[in-house]
């Protein structure tokens, strides 16, 4: 594949259709700018301060634009909060939707066959496979992300993170806590 | 069951190789040609045969679209990939993304909602039934959740239908809604009954229950 993305490159460069200094500055923007600390920046705005995470249920596109994280597969946000009663898993069955303006580019797994074919079928065969286990009582609720909206998982915040200001809740909020494979970290 | 356990990687790389990191800006600097949308994109990696999509990475899936779809558009020939150079003339583009265009192109997306003025036809609550249908083309009703009773949990804007867009057939916006079913109902006995799965379906895929 090396070989083959390298010619690539070489052809549509040499017919003048694409910029090498362009795919380095994509490639720069998804590995230094674009990630999941974007994510938990809102879930920790989202904690800490009740008027934002209104915003959020009701508009979550534009309370996200707020703190600076827009664009693309971001564009149409909704952000899905866990409660004690429900649990929010997200999931594109149908190819790798993820909502790369506030979690990055998604991970191996996310993209894979195992996890697309049953997150919807067996959310808690999969949730034990990144050791979670849920009580038997929680209602578990699958977001197949099958158009252009983008989910967000607002995880529940931890015990013992009553004293904590946003940059140190924003540290406890994991990649996984915001697709619902994971839970937010409780604090040390 | 099917493909197995799920393998989630601790502190994983965004990038595994460093193929990886040209094959994503490639894809999406070639997008910036403005020769095709997302829905003709997501249709040619989904075109690939199963064979080859199910052993592949997924930029490995990337990179076998974007020659499908360079080729269909006329920027790219089997002459020049077999030369691993540039050997045939290319279509002219729309324009070509450059690196001073990157951040602000990438921060503003590509927004798919195009408000309707024609009322919604279902409402919140209102139970649905999604078609059962078998398109020879594009389509982004899973096969599981076709058949299937649910419930209208949002009603949202118009969104441009991919059904008819991937194949260069417009934009055709329709009513776009959340749509939640039952375990039960998706999987039937023996389904786990904490479950419910919902997906964004466009109107023309549901009908009144």
């Amino acid at each position: 594949m090396a070989a083959r993305v390298r010619a690539l490159e070489a052809i549509l460069t040499q017919k003048g259709l694409i910029d090498p200094a362009a795919i380095d500055a994509i490639v720069e923007t998804y590995e230094t700018k674009v990630g999941p600390r974007n994510g938990a920046k809102v879930v920790a705005k989202a904690w800490s301060d009740a008027a934002y995470a209104d915003w959020l249920k009701r508009d979550a596109t534009a309370a996200i634009a707020s703190l600076g994280f827009t664009g693309r597969q971001g564009e149409h946000m909704q952000a899905v909060f866990n409660t004690p009663e429900t649990h929010n898993l997200v999931v594109c069955t149908l190819c790798s939707c993820y909502p790369w303006s506030v979690l990055g580019l998604p991970p191996v797994w996310y993209k894979a066959p195992p996890y697309r074919s049953r997150a919807v079928i067996d959310p808690r065969g999969v949730l034990e496979e990144f050791g979670l286990t849920l009580s038997a009582e929680t209602k578990i609720r699958v977001w197949d992300s099958t158009a252009e909206l983008r989910y967000l998982v607002v995880p529940m915040r931890p015990e013992g993170s009553e004293k904590l200001d946003e940059a140190a809740l924003a540290d406890l909020v994991s990649r996984d806590s915001m697709i619902g494979t994971g839970l937010a970290r409780v604090p040390a | 069951m099917g493909f197995g356990p799920v393998a989630p990687e601790q502190d994983e790389p965004y990038f595994h190789a460093e193929w990886e990191k040209r094959a994503l800006g490639v894809t999406l600097a070639a997008g910036g040609l403005g020769a095709w949308n997302i829905d003709e994109s997501r249709h040619a990696r989904e075109s690939l045969h199963p064979a080859i999509y199910y052993s592949s990475s997924y930029y490995e899936i990337w990179i076998r679209a974007l020659e499908v779809l360079l080729k269909r558009h006329g920027f790219l020939s089997d002459a020049d990939l077999a030369a691993g150079k540039a050997v045939d003339g290319a279509a002219t583009p729309k324009r070509v993304l450059k690196a001073e265009a990157v951040a602000a192109v990438l921060a503003r997306g590509g927004p798919c909602d195009r408000p309707l003025a024609a009322p919604a036809r279902f409402r919140e609550g209102e139970r649905v039934r999604t078609k059962t249908f078998n398109p020879t083309g594009h389509t982004r009703l899973p096969r599981y959740a076709r058949g299937k009773l649910g419930t209208v949990e949002a009603v949202h804007d118009g969104f441009v239908f991919p059904d008819s867009n991937a194949h260069g057939e417009g934009e055709n916006p329709q009513r776009l809604y959340t749509v939640v079913f039952d375990g039960s109902e998706v999987w039937g006995e023996g389904a786990d009954p904490t479950l419910s799965v919902s997906i964004d379906a466009w109107e023309s895929y549901l009908e009144p229950a």
